[in-house]
């Protein structure tokens, strides 16, 4: 196997408030091959969030190292493309305005923003949309300009921190067959924080579940199914015993809760 | 693609939007509902506000007119609307009326403007970054406890009874609620919103310039709006003490003459002053923050 992609080693974070210390993370040991897609599940307040946070350069930690390529990490960059749950795309700017936003920041000219703009929001489906605001878009639509921005720059890797949490349903179904049809069509580095374990299966290689605070990483799970993924592979039973599996692990880490 | 679903089967929540709210109202059924006058949160609608809104103003100027006409109220505490009506009139012929706006809308421009060019900087800095809070934070809360009517005669020593001392008192009564007020509109802009641009590796200044500033400027700008409707008030307080000129003065030398009539008149204007101002910028806003609209 080639060198990990992300490679986090015996990380560590506290928080300190006031005189409170809470441990958030104590020795993650984490590694994602390139091209790999890892979904991080766990209950809530597992740390899960600050994993990614840190993994993005938007949070400091104590101890250990973050690797992107065998380089330790700086702070944020664009070679780590974020998508967050929360809506975060400028209210004030056309949904093709955000994304060249983004590409204006990473240097590009004028005429090639505008064109690779309009590519990503297209690789989303939202062609139609590009002069809309984001006040005009429903829930979901907001999220995939978010996806398109943040595919736009190409970074090295996606990190995403439950991305359809705040979606219904039905929506969060459609984003997750969009996800896995960019994701098997382009093929990159994906984190996925999620605490919804079928989304976890349904799109990842891997599933590392975190043990309740501090967090670890408790158990990491192959995914086996085949791709491409369609809807249909939530009715197999490889599907239903992963889950079954999934499931008892973490919910082993709510007794006592 | 394999899947049925991919990238491009945008019919999904797509189709969500599409209606616009012109037809979202066209697809309910042709029933009138009878307007609910008293029930939370109902809507009404705007013909029914613009009557109840002008039925109240009606009923106070009949109460107003009944009063005086029967004489239960003297002259001299409450002239009929006839009698403020001709005053007003008289002051408009002759130009007086025109004098004194001009002078206190020059005034009250200057003095906001002054105060604003400093109040909405000031507050994006002490809102984007802790040391600056700390440093100016305590401070102007404190000088915003004082009262702006005790420094009058402190400004009228400094600067003599010019105009400068109404410039300074606008500018204290307007410049130390903006800047807390611009503040609290910078710290609301979401965390979410700096981590993007951090994740873009944008250098700070360009955050500040390129996002906070933008996402906090609907905020600003109902922050200016309001602080405007305070500003008339120091204005004439301004004028009212130690002034040869403006709305407020014409108040003081109509009170020292028993002019009830000149009193009541110039309050009249000076709200329709403050009503047009504040529905201008209401009108402004709509028309900067076009983006706001949309579906909520």
């Amino acid at each position: 196997m080639t060198a990990p992609k992300l490679d986090v080693r015996g990380l560590s974070k506290s928080f300190t408030d006031r005189q409170r210390s809470f441990k958030a993370l104590e020795g993650i040991e984490l590694s994602l091959a390139d091209n790999e897609f890892l979904a991080l599940v766990g209950t809530s307040g597992c740390g899960k969030s600050t994993l990614l946070a840190i993994v993005a350069g938007l949070q400091d930690f104590q101890e250990g190292e973050v690797l992107v390529d065998g380089e330790p990490i700086e702070g944020p960059g664009r070679d780590r493309g974020v998508v967050f749950q929360s809506y975060t795309l400028m209210p004030w700017l056309t949904a093709q305005r955000n994304v060249e936003f983004a590409l204006e920041a990473a240097g590009l000219g004028r005429k090639e923003r505008r064109e690779v703009a309009r590519e990503h929001l297209a690789l989303v489906g939202l062609e139609r949309f590009a002069e809309s605001y984001p006040n005009q878009l429903s829930g979901g639509m907001k999220q995939r300009v978010a996806i398109a921005r943040a595919l736009s720059y190409r970074p090295k890797m996606l990190l995403m921190d439950e991305p359809f949490g705040a979606l219904d349903a039905m929506t969060r179904h459609q984003m997750q067959e969009l996800l896995t049809g960019i994701w098997e069509q382009h093929r990159m580095t994906v984190l996925f924080v999620t605490h919804d374990v079928d989304e976890a299966i349904y799109l990842a290689d891997r599933i590392a579940v975190m043990t309740r605070a501090p967090g670890r990483i408790k158990q990491v799970f192959p995914v086996g199914l085949p791709r491409p993924r369609v809807p249909e592979v939530a009715e197999t039973e490889a599907f239903i015993q992963l889950r079954r599996e999934v499931l008892e692990s973490i919910r082993d880490e709510l007794v006592g809760v | 693609m394999a899947n049925a679903g991919g990238p491009n089967a945008a019919g999904e929540d797509g189709a969500k939007s599409a209606p616009s709210p012109a037809t979202r109202s066209a697809l309910k059924p042709g029933r009138r509902k009878r307007q609910r006058w008293f029930s939370l949160v109902a809507e009404l609608t705007p013909l029914a506000f613009a009557t109840v809104a002008a039925s109240v103003f009606l009923a106070l100027f009949v109460l107003w007119s009944l009063a005086t006409g029967l004489g239960l109220v003297g002259p001299l505490f409450l002239p009929s609307p006839a009698r403020v009506a001709a005053r007003l009139w008289l002051f408009a012929v002759n130009g007086q009326l025109w004098q004194d706006a001009q002078i206190s809308l020059y005034r009250i421009s200057i003095g906001f403007l002054a105060a604003s060019i400093l109040g909405i900087p000031g507050g994006v800095l002490i809102g984007s970054y802790r040391v600056l809070d700390a440093a100016i934070e305590p401070l102007v809360d404190f000088i915003r406890y004082m009262p702006v009517v005790a420094f009058v005669p402190l400004t009228i020593l400094w600067t003599g009874t010019g105009d400068l001392q109404k410039l300074l008192i606008i500018w204290i009564g307007t410049f130390f609620q903006q800047i807390l007020m611009v503040k609290d509109n910078v710290k609301r802009v979401p965390a979410e919103f700096i981590d993007v641009g951090r994740t873009l590796q944008m250098p700070e200044w360009k955050i500040l310039l390129r996002i906070v500033i933008p996402s906090a400027a609907p905020g600003i700008w109902d922050t200016l709006r309001i602080t405007l409707g305070w500003a008339w008030t120091w204005l004439v307080l301004a004028e009212l003490v130690a002034a040869t000129s403006g709305l407020g003065y014409r108040i003081t030398v109509a009170q020292r003459f028993f002019q009830t009539d000149t009193i009541i008149g110039y309050i009249l204007v000076l709200g329709c002053l403050g009503l047009v101002t504040d529905q201008a910028m209401k009108a402004l806003e709509r028309r900067l923050f076009v983006y706001l609209r949309g579906r909520r």
